[in-house]
């Protein structure tokens, strides 16, 4: 191997993707695309659900309940429904995701033994949001209900309350439950995985398309000279890129980050290398710039947003693909994100997904270093 | 007779595609300092001959050894010996003249200061020195080709390989193209060139006559027209096209060709024919300048020695 | 010529212009092409022949300028010059995975060649291109020069009076090169005008009148015997010796020689003064060591005057 070689295809590389604008943009501002799109477009949080309400009793006790759901902040009282009619219409509409009924019988059994009955309608067709929400307006009646007990015992005055036993949760690590706190950190990957597919990939085959090639494998270089040379610069990027979205998640998007930026580095590292090297060895195969192009984004960027665990919850997907998710090397760089930004984890604690990266780092790089040969044929 | 120390020597080179065989059973030898010429109307032949002397390409069969070296063995080794321009422009469009340049020299390992003596004299000679810092995208198809000549020599290299490297390229280019040629036979190397222009393959030292993959004549354009069979006549007029329809089906006349200022015409016997042919001239009233024995030109080797089988077959 | 005859000429140009973008492809380029001749574009490769052709068959619309084929005008009304032009790209166009024949009859539907005349026509290009038997091969199946010859055969399905060929002869051996020319003078003698380009100079022997074209204009438009009688800059002398390239260097540096390249295993040489040189450049070269077998003065080929009329500045 002789350094002079390797800096010359290094320096080439870097000249024609800093002359290339499609490859800046795709360098630059993807990165902040993402960022921004998904920092400030994706939330997982449910809030401000519309709620239609319907009070066929119309008392003090009925509008003290919808009071409680009007006071929440997980609600938001979209339309005061007169009938069963413009209820079913409201929803069907989307005008409100969930809707409260109160009988006209509701002061009344609140006082007999039976107690009150509330109907809530939800609208199914997200089930996650309808799942949550069904969850949160329990919770706002169950509140309801316990403060009417204990207005109505003492109103009785009853000498031993039995107080009702609540549940008071703490969250650890992420205490806001915001769900871009963990977003934000995914986004790297998929950042990382970006210049890795798309930039590296068309790397070789454009060599093949513009007729460069040819010319380049009558000449001394040596082929790890050329694939070393060539990924150095997209390895420089990938770490910039790195760089840029930790500083605009925790500066811009406040996200904490609690690790240490050495860990961070290993395994960003780690995780460009096997990117990389897929990119390369896919414009190795693929001798097309646009063939090689779809066969990267199918290859990182797909695994990497479904399967990696950064939207997703993997321990939500079937069991099966929880088996397959195994297999995607995003998922061991996700999980290292995620426990270095929120938990502040070191080397020691992330050692599985960083020893499971440099098995797959390892793999690819063999693999790549013997896929190309200077030959025509 | 073997040359003693050939710069290029070939020993049974075979590639096939598909069931087209391209290169059949090639054995020939470059000797040192040469300008060797591979001419044929077959494109995919020539330019698989050169890709396998540059050790780009492997052969199915036969072997190659380049400054004593051989390619197949040691490609990579070879390689360091020589130099080559392929048939399509080869270098980078959004590099410039300098860039690509000093890509290659490092490639080569060239020392700066070596790179920098022998790349002042090349852009001058090329007229390109104006140009240095232009990308090469940027540069007229002439310029480019002269571009990948002098990147072909920043590192001195003993052979050549220049694949069709003037085709299309201006007048102007060309001779520049080959007065940098002319100056490195004097430093004794070695150039291989496949060429279409056949002007250009009268100034080779020896020519290849590939024709359907075989190697049907090698020698010097000299021993190669006294080889042609018959005499040429070269009758030189303006009305081409009459001279060629009052001669064409003589007895004796093996082929017509109407070349630029005329018509040439090879004969079994000149004694004989060429007063049959004034007559045949006078007969049809077709106006001529003159009519006389020459030597035949590489145009007329090409088809008489290649027969006319319905051309490109 | 009257007024009515060159309003009627086949091809008129006027100050035609094509820009990409910052790049002026075509500059300025006039001339005008009368009935039944063959015009020959000569130029290097990116001199704009070929756009400028496709302007003419109303495939790329004009910049600036006007250009009247068959009496339409190319950029308002290209589909009425479409029918009354034959085309061969420079790139081969016919389908290689079809047979000669399913070309010839596709074309023929294209051009709306009557069904009562195709089987002649078709007959007729056959045979024009020597594939008589070969109806049925896979045209990817030919060789190069009988490829062309069918690529000629198609555009002249429907009997066009005008036709453009874009470079018909690259690639292709000389010796169907040569066979390519006869056909065009058959077509040609025949009444249809033929507007042709070509990279190779020698091909301008073939050609009624030529336009030499470099970097996008016009450099001269004349018959080849008017260009090489009117040669500028000088005589011509072809000089024979042993040693060409220490020939070359020291002529190079001769006095009253002005330019000298090679030529075969010849060398041109551009002197001042015929006589002159004829009788002192075989002393001056025998000093240097080389034997000149040869001097005599010799008819300029197109290169020359190509060259000569382009000049090195502008051709750089």
């Amino acid at each position: 191997m002789r350094v002079r070689r390797l800096a010359a295809m290094a320096r080439k590389e870097a000249l024609q993707i800093w002359r290339d604008p499609r490859s800046l943009l795709i360098a630059l501002l993807m990165p902040f695309m993402q960022l921004v799109l998904l920092g400030y477009g994706v939330s997982l949080d449910i809030k401000h659900v519309p709620v239609c309400t319907f009070d066929r009793e119309a008392s003090q006790n009925s509008q003290d309940l919808l009071k409680h759901f009007q006071a929440s902040d997980y609600f938001t009282i979209a339309a005061v429904i007169g009938n069963y009619g413009a209820l079913t219409g409201a929803i069907d509409r989307g005008v409100c995701r969930l809707a409260i009924v109160i009988p006209p019988d509701f002061t009344q059994r609140l006082s007999t033994t039976g107690g009150a009955v509330v109907q809530g309608i939800v609208d199914g067709t997200d089930t996650n949001t309808a799942n949550i929400a069904t969850g949160y307006a329990q919770a706002v009646v169950a509140r309801y209900a316990a403060g009417a007990r204990l207005e109505a015992s003492a109103r009785q005055g009853a000498i031993a309350t039995i107080q009702p036993v609540a549940m008071q949760s703490r969250v650890w690590f992420n205490e806001d439950l915001e769900s871009r706190n963990f977003i934000i950190p995914g986004v790297i990957a998929m950042v990382m995985a970006l210049v890795g597919a798309e930039l590296t990939s068309l790397t070789i085959a454009r060599e093949w398309e513009r007729g460069t090639m040819e010319l380049l494998i009558s000449t001394p270089v040596t082929p790890m000279e050329v694939m070393l040379g060539k990924l150095a610069p997209y390895f420089a990027i990938g770490l910039i890129d790195a760089a840029l979205c930790l500083a605009f998640g925790v500066f811009w998007f406040g996200v904490p980050f609690r690790g240490t930026l050495a860990t961070l580095f290993l395994a960003t590292a780690l995780f460009l290398v096997v990117v990389l090297g897929i990119g390369y060895l896919i414009s190795v195969r693929v001798k097309s710039q646009v063939g090689a192009a779809q066969i990267g984004l199918l290859v990182t960027i797909l695994p990497t947003t479904l399967l990696s665990g950064y939207l997703f919850p993997i321990d939500q997907m079937p069991v099966p693909v929880q088996a397959v998710t195994y297999l995607m090397f995003a998922r061991y760089y996700v999980t290292a994100l995620k426990a270095l930004f929120l938990k502040g984890a070191g080397i020691v604690d992330l050692a599985a997904p960083l020893a499971a990266m440099a098995l797959y780092a390892a793999a690819i790089a063999f693999l790549a270093a013997r896929a190309f040969h200077k030959s025509l044929d | 007779m073997a040359a003693p120390d050939p710069a290029i020597a070939v020993r049974g080179l075979t590639k096939r595609f598909g069931p087209i065989c391209a290169v059949d059973d090639l054995t020939f030898e470059v000797e040192r300092g040469a300008i060797f010429g591979l001419v044929g109307p077959d494109g995919a032949g020539k330019t698989a001959v050169i890709r396998m002397l540059a050790g780009v390409m492997r052969p199915d069969a036969g072997r190659i050894s380049v400054d004593g070296v051989d390619v197949l063995a040691a490609a990579e080794t070879a390689k360091r010996h020589l130099s080559y321009m392929p048939q399509r422009f080869g270098l980078y469009d959004d590099l410039s003249v300098d860039e690509n340049i000093r890509f290659y020299a490092d490639l080569f390992e060239v020392p700066r200061a070596l790179r920098e003596r022998r790349t002042g004299p090349l852009l001058e000679a090329s007229n390109m020195t104006a140009f240095r810092t232009r990308l090469a995208g940027q540069l007229s198809g002439g310029m480019r080709q002269k571009l990948g000549l002098v990147c072909a020599l920043v590192h001195t290299p003993q052979i050549l390989l220049l694949d069709e490297p003037t085709t299309g390229v201006d007048p102007v280019s060309r001779r520049d193209f080959w007065r940098i040629l002319f100056d490195l036979r004097e430093t004794g190397v070695t150039i291989f060139i496949s060429t279409a222009y056949l002007d250009e393959a009268e100034r080779c030292t020896r020519l290849g006559l590939l024709h359907e993959g075989r190697l049907r004549h090698c020698d010097t354009p000299q021993a190669l027209k006294a080889r042609m069979p018959g005499t040429l006549v070269a009758i030189s007029s303006t009305a081409a096209r009459a001279v060629r329809d009052a001669v064409a089906g003589l007895p004796g006349v093996s082929s017509v060709l109407m070349v630029g200022d005329g018509v040439h015409v090879v004969v079994d016997d000149r004694d004989r024919r060429l007063p049959e042919l004034r007559a045949a001239l006078e007969a049809k009233r077709v106006a001529y300048d003159a009519i006389a024995v020459a030597t035949p030109t590489v145009e007329d080797l090409f088809v008489g020695l290649l027969g006319s089988r319905g051309d490109g077959a | 010529m009257s007024a009515a005859t060159a309003a009627d000429a086949p091809i008129v140009v006027e100050r035609l212009v094509k820009r990409f973008g910052a790049f002026t492809a075509v500059d300025g380029i006039s001339f005008r092409i009368d009935r039944g001749e063959i015009v020959g574009f000569l130029g290097p490769n990116g001199a704009g022949k070929s756009t400028t052709i496709r302007m003419l068959c109303g495939l790329l619309r004009p910049t600036a300028g006007e250009a009247r084929v068959a009496g339409f005008d190319v950029a308002r009304e290209s589909e009425r010059v479409r029918e009354h032009i034959g085309y061969m790209s420079q790139k081969f166009s016919l389908y290689t995975d079809l047979t000669v024949a399913e070309n010839l009859r596709f074309f023929g539907g294209i051009y709306r060649v009557p069904a009562a005349l195709l089987a002649e026509r078709m007959r007729f290009v056959i045979e024009m291109a020597g594939l008589t038997g070969r109806e049925e091969a896979l045209v990817g199946t030919l060789a190069g020069g009988w490829k062309q010859r069918l690529a000629l055969g198609c555009a002249i399905l429907h009997r066009p009076p005008i036709l453009f060929l874009d470079e018909p002869t690259s690639g292709v051996d000389p010796e169907s090169r040569r066979r390519f020319w006869d056909l065009i003078h058959n077509l040609s003698s025949g009444g249809i005008t033929v507007l042709v380009s070509t990279h190779y100079m020698d091909e301008a022997e073939y050609c009624d009148r030529i336009a030499l074209i470099n970097r996008g204009r016009l450099v001269a438009f004349d018959t080849p015997a008017a260009m090489k009688r009117d040669f500028p800059g000088g005589e011509l002398l072809v000089l024979e010796c042993d040693v060409l390239g220490a020939a070359f260097a020291a002529l190079e540096a001769a006095p009253g020689v002005r330019d000298v390249a090679a030529f075969g295993n010849t060398l041109h040489l551009l002197v001042e003064d015929r006589e002159g040189a004829i009788a002192a450049l075989p002393g001056y070269l025998a000093d240097k060591g080389v034997a000149v077998a040869r001097i005599e003065p010799v008819a300029p080929t197109f290169e020359d005057i190509f060259v000569q009329l382009v000049g090195r500045k502008e051709a750089a």
